[in-house]
């Protein structure tokens, strides 16, 4: 099976000449370079090798293992693992004109791999970025110290398209929002870990985390056998007491249920994946009805009462009398029951508010003023366009900066300068005039990179990481997450829709 | 309740809490993986009535069993020739009985149910579906036709084993197999009427050796000639082959036996799962049902009329079907809540 490279074809190979490049089974599988002969030295952060220190020790291990292996080997182990996905249905789903097209998220073999150290670090910087968050919300929708206190502009927040009227003065169990959180996370030259953004809505991604992990073990073994690798499968039964913890007070064995838009949706897979490892039903709205402003679910032996949600659908689709009236995928009076307190909705309405990209320049400052702590992972500078200053900055830097609008997610709509031609930075230049406070800019980070399976060999590619947290009672972060890599030579979108795939991330636990 | 603790029960009681819309899709999914195999076997049937020297029953008999003569003179034009009935039934997505529509909605039922079905169940489905919603014309040549129809039995064959073997036994194996009895019931019945709607007026007296070749054609298509034989090693009469077919109590897809299966399933849905009021008047009308069918003979059958009662049979099992449906996943929920019988 190909690859299915969705933007662009074969990546050129500047860098690996023909003759190492080649897969020739006769090649010296066991010379000190092996597999990386070619692989081009980056002038990046590279996940896996020139690091500014000496390789720790376990790198050094899956280094050497990797430099054992033969390409033409590697290359076949990647097409089962494609074909296996694909029978699987580990799939996503493209609609296009007439039809819907299953498409498998690429799947690299060479794993992305994070010391102990590196771990504990993220783990605690997702956690102190999640507590904020949390906190920050309640108090939006409660007191608005915050923004009496003159830290964000009161402005940003309740004009903000996502802040929920709905939410003002409604108290939700342990004062928690964001149950299910995820931290996108890049790393810049130097490797520091930086947060790209936060994803409090419904972040999605966290199946393949453990897919690829069964992935790896099944068709790597050699490569993974005896590394202190931290486990990835208690997701599910962390999820589901997470929602447990949450329910409605005084409900002692709450019924948890996946609420999904339906098959029909991209991210079904996930949804299945998630409801099955969480021993629940997996409910789309016409399963859902609300009487008395309590919520249940239609099964053979008639109505069954349901108590807490992880809902994978946007706010405006949940209930068609709260929100979009013409919403078919909704629950009529679901938002009153939450809002009675009969029902817990994860996430909870609203906090779109706060994983937005303007308010994400205020994170440093809101972790400091919610907890009186710097904050443990660094923010990329951020200009907002909404203000003057920030927009004559990004007018007048164009070509170095990366320019997003604020509502949008899944690398839509953004615009790296240094790539974009005169005329695509003209088109953008009146887009951004014509709607600054709907963009933020950026400086260009140079993401790292880490060894990738190519058509013409192992190069370097850029990835990210996104680490999942959930928070009911407590925060726990799963070890490991989303490292997603952008597969076209030198591009740094890695978004699934924009022609990225995934790697397994190993956390090791020492 | 320790929160370590609250997991355990939780999981007990969804097992009497099967989602409406997982019963429905369970019980889709089996009926059109059935109905596929027959089709596969009805298409043999009549290839081979179609063959024999005589030639005189044509294509469209398999349009009259189906009752699909308006839905095709709708698509194509009459009169119908081989070619477009192959088409109309493998490929023509616009036919909702053709092979490629059933496995589309194979496929959504599957998805549906894909939260509870095993992961060998998806897989396999996932790929054969996918393969059935791809056939092409050159893929039903007819050279090619048995084939074809042989893959698809033993696809179907291979769903059904898989199922057997890996689905957890709960309320959605129950409603599963309750589909999947009741489409043998219905798929018995159009196998024997085809010989009914072969029959071309003042043709062939019954007994005469076209028509005992032709019962032997009807006995392989439902894989029953072997057994048939054991039980009459000398006589093939119709009105052996039709009590056979009919009211034997060991052959896989004989009426009876798939009535009484679809009793059993009934009654362990009453039992096991707390349901005898929804149940109860499921079973009366299979138990009138079965009776129609004990009180008579083959030959009563034939000489009131095999077809009318074959019809009569057919109408009965939609009724069930719409019963269950009105019973178990109505479109308006009108039940009462039972909120004390929730386990705690």
């Amino acid at each position: 099976m190909n690859r299915p490279v969705l933007q662009s074809p074969r990546p050129a190979s500047a860098s690996a000449s023909p003759a190492s490049a080649a897969p020739a089974s006769g090649a010296s599988a066991k010379s000190a370079a092996g597999m990386f002969a070619a692989y081009d030295t980056p002038d990046f952060f590279c996940e896996l090798m020139n690091r500014t220190d000496t390789l720790p020790p376990s790198l050094q291990t899956v280094r050497d293992r990797l430099a054992g292996f033969d390409l033409a080997e590697l290359r076949h182990r990647t097409n089962t693992a494609e074909a296996q996905l694909y029978r699987l249905g580990i799939t996503f789903t493209v609609y296009s004109d007439r039809e819907a097209i299953d498409r498998i998220l690429p799947f690299d073999m060479i794993p992305r791999v994070l010391t102990a150290t590196e771990w504990e670090h993220i783990d605690r910087g997702v956690q102190q970025r999640v507590k904020a968050l949390n906190l920050f919300l309640r108090d939006i929708y409660h007191e608005r110290h915050v923004l009496r206190d003159g830290i964000i502009p009161a402005d940003l927040v309740l004009n903000n398209p996502n802040y929920c009227e709905a939410m003002v003065g409604v108290r939700v169990p342990g004062d928690v929002y964001v149950h299910i959180n995820g931290t996108d996370l890049i790393r810049d030259r130097s490797g520091r870990f930086m947060v790209l953004e936060d994803n409090a809505r419904t972040p999605s991604g966290v199946s393949y985390v453990i897919e690829n992990r069964h992935m790896m073990l099944r068709l790597m073994p050699d490569l993974a056998s005896g590394m202190p690798l931290r486990s990835v499968e208690e997701y599910g039964l962390r999820l589901h007491q997470t929602l447990c913890e949450v329910a409605p007070e005084g409900v002692s064995d709450p019924q948890v249920v996946l609420f999904s838009p339906g098959i029909y949706n991209s991210a079904y897979f996930e949804h299945v994946f998630l409801a099955r490892e969480m021993g629940v039903p997996l409910v789309e709205g016409r399963d859902l009805i609300v009487e008395n402003h309590r919520v249940y679910m239609r099964t053979v032996a008639g109505l069954r009462p349901v108590h807490s949600i992880y809902r994978r659908l946007n706010d405006e689709f949940l209930d068609p009398l709260a929100f979009n009236p013409d919403s078919m995928l909704g629950v009529p009076g679901l938002v009153e029951a939450y809002r009675r307190g009969n029902v817990t909705l994860a996430n909870a309405l609203g906090t779109g508010v706060a994983d937005d990209k303007a308010v994400y320049a205020y994170m440093p400052r809101l972790i400091r003023y919610y907890l009186g702590e710097d904050p443990i992972l660094d923010s990329v500078q951020t200009h907002i366009c909404a203000e003057e200053a920030g927009l004559a900055y990004t007018l007048a830097n164009m070509d170095k900066l990366v320019i997003k609008p604020v509502g949008e997610s899944g690398g839509y709509g953004l615009l790296i300068g240094s790539q974009a031609t005169q005329t695509e930075l003209d088109e953008f230049r009146a887009k951004l005039l014509e709607d600054p406070s709907n963009y933020i800019s950026q400086p260009v980070i140079d993401l790292s990179v880490s060894p990738t399976l190519c058509p013409s060999g192992v190069e370097a590619r850029h990835v990210d990481l996104r680490p999942f947290a959930l928070t009911g009672h407590n925060t726990w972060v799963l070890p490991g997450g989303l490292s997603r890599v952008a597969l076209r030579k030198g591009s740094l979108v890695v978004n699934s829709s924009q022609g990225g795939g995934s790697k397994d991330t190993w956390v090791m636990a020492r | 309740m320790t929160q370590t603790g609250t997991r355990f029960p939780a999981m007990l009681a969804n097992l009497n809490m099967l989602l409406s819309r997982y019963g429905e899709s369970m019980m889709w999914l089996a009926r059109y993986m059935e109905r596929i195999e027959n089709l596969a076997r009805l298409l043999e049937v009549t290839e081979a009535f179609v063959r024999n020297p005589d030639g005189s029953p044509g294509w469209d008999s398999i349009l009259q069993i189906n009752s699909d003569e308006e839905r095709y003179a709708a698509i194509y034009p009459l009169p119908a020739t081989e070619e477009n009935i192959l088409a109309f039934y493998i490929t023509e997505s616009a036919n909702p009985t053709s092979i490629r529509a059933m496995a589309h909605m194979v496929r959504e039922n599957a998805r549906s149910a894909r939260p509870l079905i095993s992961t060998e169940m998806w897989m396999q489905l996932n790929v054969f579906t996918r393969s059935m919603m791809e056939l092409s014309t050159p893929d039903i040549r007819r050279n090619g036709l048995s084939g074809l129809c042989n893959r698809l039995k033993q696809d179907c064959q291979t769903h059904f084993g898989v199922t057997e073997g890996t689905l957890y036994r709960d309320q959605a194996w129950l409603f599963y197999l309750l589909g999947k009895y009741l489409e043998r019931s219905d798929q018995i019945t159009r196998l024997i009427d085809i010989r009914y709607h072969t029959l071309l007026p003042g043709g062939e007296t019954s007994g005469s050796q076209l028509d005992i070749t032709q019962w032997g054609s009807v006995l392989r298509s439902a894989a029953a000639y072997h057994a048939f034989r054991r039980l009459q090693p000398v006589t093939t009469t119709p009105a052996n082959v039709v009590g056979f077919l009919l009211k034997n109590e060991g052959f896989p897809r004989s009426l009876m036996l798939n009535l009484r299966q679809v009793d059993n399933t009934l009654n362990a849905l009453s039992t096991h799962y707390n349901l005898r009021h929804q149940c109860s008047p499921l079973q009366e009308r299979i138990i009138n049902l079965r009776a129609t069918l004990e009180d008579q003979t083959a030959e009563d059958i034939i000489s009131r009329g095999l077809h009318e009662y074959m019809t009569y049979i057919q109408d009965q099992l939609a009724a069930l079907q719409a019963e269950v449906s009105v019973t178990f996943w109505p479109a308006a929920p009108v039940m009462t809540r039972e909120e004390t019988l929730t386990p705690q």
